[in-house]
């Protein structure tokens, strides 16, 4: 798990060692460079978060690890957001690991839903993943203001509705991201995580 | 889309799981480690967990108390009372705990909820909007455990924090809690009317039935305490939540 300062550090790993995994926390490039897969967590401001990976240090290493070594990489929530080119939220420059742009959920005036989105709700799986049997159809806790819009369709593994249809998994080769917080969506989120982990 | 949110308001005193009644009298519902995981078991959308004894006595967040809640907790656990700094925002969000509800903090030192929103994101920032009715049918916000008056409508309170950066609001009718009166839902809709933000309503749910009111009245989560910490109005202890299939039920019928 990726710590750069911001985001829940806890829960996640509380889930984890349910399934036998004990997964290490940490800032240090060095670590995050031996890790056989990678969790990047995540909430608050997407510029805070890229800063913030900067600082760190992290950024050339976790290209690295995405590109060359191909590990396993996880984004969670922001950690999702900060897989795109930029954000409507901020000025700096994501990952760009994974084309598109994060946009600022809008709905139309007359509508009774709120933003953020805050709440459960389902995920359909659209096309294969590693994670497309543990999201069809079940359900985790969203809390978010902004969307990811991938410019390739094809990296949209699972989509969920409010208010309009979006992308709530995003998958590319060994790249996945989820927006919602399966640390805190009950056996729905502890499913992913193992699985994701390959426990 | 699923139903509504359905929430456990759940009050902490020394340690102790506790209810009142207008937001007096505590009475022992039990421990809460073993609540908060009863209520995990039941599967609930989200827990609501409000320390009344840290905003009286004036003392901040029992951490050690609150991560052991968290780590029982599989689902979003939102925590109040006696959160009054930047600190005491990351403190709380630093163990698990995925909201922070900012109550007196938000009327005395109104800046720490932009602070807290730029900082954590405005999702992990509610706000407690404790409301009285006035004899003329007016309804005032409160403050301080609901002891001290903040001359400004609920509503009105509302708007504000909400363009201070707050993500939802938490709507306590202070006059309805604890008495399984039933909702006010003329308060509630005034103010789900003033804000764009999602909308907590609280106190008075009698009955399962009752759940869907609120909802229909313009707020977007339910939330109750006496309803599933006591069986009926006997008010002998008893934690319980609707099943999954009910909560859909309640929430189909029109």
């Amino acid at each position: 798990m990726v710590d750069y300062g911001i985001g829940n550090l806890g829960a996640i790993p509380n889930m984890l060692r349910r399934v036998g995994v004990e997964a290490a926390i940490s800032a240090d490039p060095g670590v995050v460079a031996k890790a056989d897969r990678l969790i990047i967590p995540g909430v608050g401001a997407y510029d805070a978060g890229v800063r913030n990976l900067h600082a760190a240090g992290l950024w050339d290493v976790l290209r690295s690890k995405a590109f060359i070594e191909r590990v396993p990489i996880l984004g969670l929530c922001l950690g999702m957001e900060l897989l795109s080119e930029s954000s409507e939220e901020g000025e700096l420059p994501g990952l760009g690991w994974i084309s598109g742009r994060v946009v600022r959920f809008r709905m139309p005036a007359d509508s009774r839903l709120r933003v953020p989105h805050m709440g459960w709700n389902t995920v359909a799986a659209r096309r294969p993943s590693p994670l497309a049997d543990v999201i069809d159809g079940a359900r985790f806790y969203f809390a978010h203001s902004y969307v990811f819009e991938p410019t390739n369709p094809e990296s949209i593994a699972g989509e969920t509705t409010y208010g309009r249809p979006f992308a709530s998994v995003v998958h590319q080769d060994n790249i996945l991201g989820v927006q919602f917080h399966p640390e805190k969506s009950h056996r729905f989120g502890l499913e992913l995580l193992a699985r994701f982990v390959g426990a | 889309m699923l139903p509504p949110r359905v929430i456990p308001c759940l009050l902490l005193e020394n340690g102790l799981m506790v209810k009142t009644v207008e937001f007096r009298e505590p009475r022992y519902v039990g421990d809460p480690v073993n609540v908060v995981n009863l209520f995990n078991q039941f599967e609930v959308d989200e827990i609501c967990l409000l320390d009344i004894g840290a905003s009286r006595n004036g003392r901040g967040p029992d951490l050690a108390l609150i991560k052991q809640l968290a780590d029982e907790c599989w689902v979003p656990l939102a925590y109040g009372g006696g959160i009054d700094s930047l600190e005491g925002v990351r403190g709380v969000l630093g163990i698990g705990i995925e909201k922070v509800v900012l109550g007196s903090a938000a009327i005395e030192s109104p800046q720490l909820i932009t602070a807290a929103a730029d900082e954590f994101g405005s999702q992990a920032v509610v706000v407690s909007v404790d409301a009285r009715s006035a004899p003329d049918g007016s309804y005032e916000a409160f403050f301080r455990n609901a002891s001290r008056p903040t001359r400004e409508s609920p509503s009105n309170l509302a708007r504000r924090v909400e363009s201070l950066g707050a993500g939802e609001i938490l709507l306590n009718a202070v006059d309805r809690d604890g008495t399984m009166a039933g909702f006010d839902l003329e308060l509630i809709a005034g103010v789900a009317a003033a804000v764009s933000i999602p909308v907590i309503a609280c106190g008075g749910a009698s009955s399962r039935a009752d759940l869907p009111r609120p909802i229909q009245a313009g707020a977007s989560a339910v939330a109750a305490g006496s309803l599933f910490v006591y069986q009926g109005r006997s008010r002998g202890v008893l934690i319980n939540f609707p099943e999954r299939q009910r909560v859909e039920e309640l929430f189909d019928s029109p």
